[in-house]
């Protein structure tokens, strides 16, 4: 079975790194690729790492990018911008837990858009 | 006159000038008022694209502003390279396929690029940023008929200045609230750079 891939992108490597291994605890199957900290392994965000990780993560089902703090998201946006794929979309949700379901409901086969849907139910934005 | 491939390479190599003599200042700015990288990371940027554009022949402008774009996407880091990368990009867009930009297209160009900015970044003038300097130009761009070096680096100066009494509601600096004010934002001053260094190679035609 295909499945909607998963991106994770944090400041910090060992944030996602760590965030995957709650994952694939319990789900295998699903893409989850990271994208945390710079080029350098610094504190930052790298939009080469964002791009790779779309890269390997995407399906024909699409991709959800999830993000932790503010210049990340204008880099996933930008990403998102130069990639010219299309059904990659960036979530408002909380890193861990939002991919956390994202990722239980793409084993289960939901499309892209029954989980975006799910995700706005399960944290509603302000 | 035209802004060519040539122009444009000039642009990069003078912007990548000023950001090696002033990363210091750069720097001290974003000290005050961010996190102290802004120098580091447009000086580093600005050195990686002077090596990607010198390695290259181009045949058009929005070449060379691409690979401009991509490399301060990759390289500038911090909240300034996904800003500047959309801003070159955006030109690279408006200027692609063409061999020679006239004033228009130029102006179109730098007008796509600020739009772009304002998009990413989700900010607006009078927040204390880079926006600060970039509106105030295309403004005066738009106004204009034809290059005015001079009047295009004292607008950008001028612009500039006065983020020195804004308050910050954007960005890291928007943590420091009223203390923001009293410091020149630190990416409005490396776009004032960014400007002299055009008006510098739009004097040399």
């Amino acid at each position: 079975m295909e499945y909607v891939g998963i991106v994770l992108i944090s400041h910090s490597p060992d944030v996602v790194k760590g965030i995957k291994e709650i994952i694939r605890q319990v789900i295998k199957d699903v893409p989850v690729e990271v994208a945390g900290g710079t080029d350098d392994g610094e504190i930052g965000t790298s939009i080469d790492k964002i791009s790779a990780a779309i890269d390997t993560a995407y399906t024909d089902k699409g991709v959800l990018l999830f993000y932790d703090l503010g210049s990340a998201k204008m880099n996933a946006e930008l990403a998102i911008e130069i990639s010219e794929k299309e059904n990659i979309f960036l979530i408002e949700a909380p890193l861990l837990e939002g991919a956390y379901v994202a990722t239980v409901e793409s084993s289960i086969g939901k499309s892209i858009t029954e989980i975006q849907k799910s995700i706005i139910k399960h944290f509603p934005t302000k | 006159m035209h802004f060519t491939v040539k122009q444009a390479k000039e642009w990069l190599l003078q912007i990548n000038d000023h950001m090696q003599e002033h990363k210091q200042e750069l720097t001290r700015l974003d000290q005050a008022i961010g996190d102290g990288d802004h120098g580091i990371n447009m000086a580093r940027g600005f050195k990686e694209v002077v090596k990607k554009v010198n390695e290259k022949e181009y045949k058009t402008v929005g070449d060379i502003m691409q690979d401009a774009a991509m490399t301060i996407i990759s390289k500038v880091g911090g909240a300034a390279g996904p800003l500047y990368g959309t801003a070159f990009l955006r030109m690279s867009l408006a200027f692609k396929d063409k061999v020679s930009i006239d004033y228009k297209t130029f102006t179109r160009g730098l007008d796509d690029a600020l739009q772009g900015m304002k998009q990413r970044g989700k900010a607006t003038t009078g927040e204390k940023t880079i926006l600060d300097v970039w509106e105030p130009v295309v403004l005066f761009l738009e106004e204009g008929e034809s290059f005015q070096p001079q009047a295009l680096a004292d607008t950008a100066k001028h612009a500039m200045e006065k983020t020195k009494n804004m308050i910050a509601t954007k960005g890291r600096a928007a943590y420091f609230k009223e203390k923001s004010k009293g410091h020149i934002d630190p990416g409005a001053m490396s776009s004032y750079y960014i400007f002299l260094a055009m008006a510098e190679v739009l004097e040399e035609v």
